[in-house]
């Protein structure tokens, strides 16, 4: 099924994918191995679980889909691992556990839990745990419904890892973990006449070590960073984040690729990265009237955005990842291309994520466009791209450079290559 | 505004873009080599002061005739309205989408405003602005609900998922000429005539259908123009609550009866939930 989602936990040991189909598969790193130094940890299936299923909204007449929209781990505190995952209209509190041991020596049920007729019983014994082959079973423990008129899109989870938002295209809701029949509103944008809806909340991130603030994008390109101590509705920013538009490159479809599709704080909660259809922006949070980085995703496509509208190409929603330094920034493009830049050395490169084009271990070749004149032989022309592998979810491991690119219904995990 | 020559200064006349001519109807282009599909806006739709654009490679070769940026900007705006009618409405359309395809058609109204090329046809309900026919979606939404069966793409969906099955969702309403639209009076296009009938038959179908499904509700409202929300995401569940929970506040019936001209989605909501507790 095509994947929608992909996230690596807090360590980088587990990797969550969601697909199309509401299902979660979580992958697990395995140990690395003295004996096989030169093999490193790879990712092999942990668990997999079917998160959230279609329903049928009956008092609209329409299906809520139940492809996964975002999957965020909480940090482990326990034994247990916990994530958070989503669909449209519902946030799911899962736990993934382990089970390696089982009780045996019940007095009262027999080994197949089937009461025992107490006239039989004539000794009692302790049960004791006995080693099993390991099982990881997840369960739902809570259920956060009902609170979303529209759809969500995003969903964060706070420093304080106490609470969460989940936001739609008008509205972000706060939610505490424990408490599923409640949730705070804390940005509505939604007009009083919807005839007057201009611009939709696209993305929203909380900062990641100031647990009173956070930022969410909208479709007209903008980014307002909130401070919830403020007020308890935070409809009025603290920070404006906009880049005045250039004129020179106006056209029908300026707004639209404007649009910002994902919104991401660097790890050091200094800077935020903001994706939209050509670019990728870093942003200083202390300098609101433009980014101080902009790099060119796939410029090429600057001149056939009439038929990416037509085909509707054009909306398609690209996220984009910092590495663990947040030296360098990651984000999707079509043909299953995708693309890293250093910020540092200000070197880019393309890389392909395709079956044909990489066996496992082979090193990647760095892949070009090519936009006009003749083209070399390793080269694409822009008219060759095929529009619909997009690769629009990666996730970068939060210390290691090991990557993971969604194409389509594939999953790819590359690693920096052993030395 | 798409006017590059500076706010404020008379927009210049629409001067020719070096593109080939526009395609008439929304083509069932293939998602790959988007790019040699590409006859149309070799940069995009733009006004430009001075013709400095560049053509692209080889372009030159398959131009005929410079063709008017009116003409093109009226193949936009056609595409955007066919584009906001696909709402095949088994699963909730995307607001972001529908609202960005919205804004592209307000700003091509307000340009065309501006050229003077706008006339807006006798409105079957008097009192209608133009722009808020235009933000009307709702009744295009339901044109393709009610006015014509659903064709056998819409069962899936997902039509904006694989430019493979948005082609065939133009062809499905091929028949309605959806090229043409109602507020264009100097197109050159001779189909025009079918898509204003269906906007006829769409005020009729409202007005005389009895009450029966929730939707019915709203066309017998007095509201000179439908709301926008009822259209792309459905009628009920954004309670006026600034904090606290929606659900209790839809759970709250405490509702004033709906008066005539409810154009708030608060006061529509509250009629709903009136029909579904009795």
């Amino acid at each position: 099924d095509i994947i929608s989602t992909v996230e690596f936990n807090h360590t980088g040991e587990l990797l969550a994918t969601g697909d199309k189909g509401g299902r979660v598969v979580i992958f697990q790193r395995e140990q690395e191995s003295k004996n096989q130094v030169h093999r490193r940890g790879e990712y092999n299936v942990y668990s997999t679980f079917q998160s959230h299923e279609p329903e049928f909204d009956y008092l609209k007449s329409l299906e809520i889909e139940e492809k996964i929209n975002k999957i965020r781990w909480l940090p482990q505190q326990n034994a247990a691992y916990f994530l958070l995952s989503t669909n449209d209209k519902t946030v799911k509190l899962w736990k993934v556990s382990e089970r390696d041991k089982r009780p045996e020596g019940y007095n009262l049920k027999d080994e197949e839990g089937r009461l025992r007729d107490p006239a039989t019983i004539t000794t009692l014994r302790v049960p004791v745990l006995r080693p099993m082959d390991l099982m990881v079973e997840a369960t739902p423990r809570r259920v956060f419904a009902n609170a979303h008129t529209y759809h969500i899109n995003s969903i964060s989870v706070n420093s304080d890892y106490e609470t969460y938002m989940s936001a739609d295209d008008l509205r972000i809701n706060l939610w505490n973990f424990e408490i599923t029949n409640q949730s705070f509103n804390i940005v509505d944008i939604k007009p009083a006449n919807m005839e007057e809806l201009t611009e939709v909340i696209t993305a929203a991130e909380f900062h990641p070590h100031h647990c009173n603030t956070f930022v969410y994008s909208s479709s007209k390109g903008t980014i307002r960073l909130c401070d919830m101590r403020a007020s308890a509705l935070c409809d009025r920013h603290t920070k404006f984040f906009e880049e005045p538009e250039d004129p020179s490159n106006r056209s029908f479809f300026s707004e639209i690729i404007s649009s910002i599709s994902d919104v991401k704080f660097s790890h050091s909660g200094r800077y935020i990265m903001t994706r939209d259809y050509l670019t990728v922006k870093v942003w200083d949070l202390n300098m609101e009237n433009r980014p101080i980085e902009t790099y060119q995703v796939h410029d090429y496509l600057r001149s056939k955005l009439c038929s990416l509208y037509e085909n509707d190409c054009i909306f398609d929603k690209f996220e984009c990842v910092w590495n663990g330094s947040d030296s360098v920034i990651m984000t999707g493009s079509y043909n299953n291309f995708f693309r890293m830049f250093d910020r540092n050395t200000k070197r880019d490169v393309t890389l392909e994520a395709s079956r044909e084009n990489s066996k496992p271990r082979a090193i990647l070749k760095p892949r070009k466009v090519c936009v006009g004149g003749k083209r070399r032989k390793d080269e694409i022309s822009v008219d060759s791209l095929d529009f619909s592998k997009k690769i629009l979810h990666t996730a970068w491991h939060p210390s290691e450079n090991i990557i993971a690119v969604a194409a389509t219904n594939n999953l790819y995990i590359f690693q920096d290559k052993v030395n | 505004m798409a006017t590059l020559c500076g706010r404020g200064a008379a927009p210049p006349p629409p001067r020719p873009l070096q593109a080939p001519p526009p395609r008439p109807a929304p083509p069932s282009a293939a998602g790959a080599g988007a790019g040699g599909q590409d006859t149309m806006f070799a940069r995009g739709l733009k006004r430009k002061c001075a013709d400095s654009e560049e053509d692209g490679e080889g372009a030159l070769a398959a131009f005929r005739a410079a063709p008017s940026y009116s003409l093109q900007r009226q193949s936009l705006l056609d595409m955007s309205l066919v584009k906001l009618q696909l709402c095949h409405m088994l699963v909730e359309p995307n607001l972001c989408r529908s609202v960005l395809i919205a804004n592209t058609v307000r700003q091509i109204q307000e340009e065309m405003t501006q050229d003077g090329t706008w006339r807006v046809m006798a409105p079957q309900t008097a009192g209608q602005a133009p722009l808020d026919r235009l933000v009307s979606t709702e009744i295009l939404c339901r044109s393709a609900r009610e006015v014509e069966p659903p064709g056998p793409g819409s069962g899936d969906g997902h039509a904006l998922d694989l430019v493979s099955e948005l082609s065939t969702a133009p062809s499905a309403q091929a028949p309605r000429s959806p090229q043409s639209s109602v507020w264009e009076v100097d197109s050159p296009r001779e189909s025009r005539g079918g898509f204003p009938k269906s906007l006829d038959q769409i005020f009729e179908t409202l007005e005389n259908k009895g009450p029966g499904s929730v939707e019915e509700l709203f066309s017998d409202v007095d509201s000179p123009y439908y709301n926008l929300d009822t259209v792309l995401t459905g009628m009920v569940g954004s309670a006026k609550s600034s904090h606290g929970d929606a659900l209790e506040a839809l759970a709250s019936a405490a509702a004033p009866p709906p008066s005539s001209s409810c154009k708030d989605l608060g006061e529509l909501d509250h009629v709903v939930e009136i029909l579904v507790e009795t």
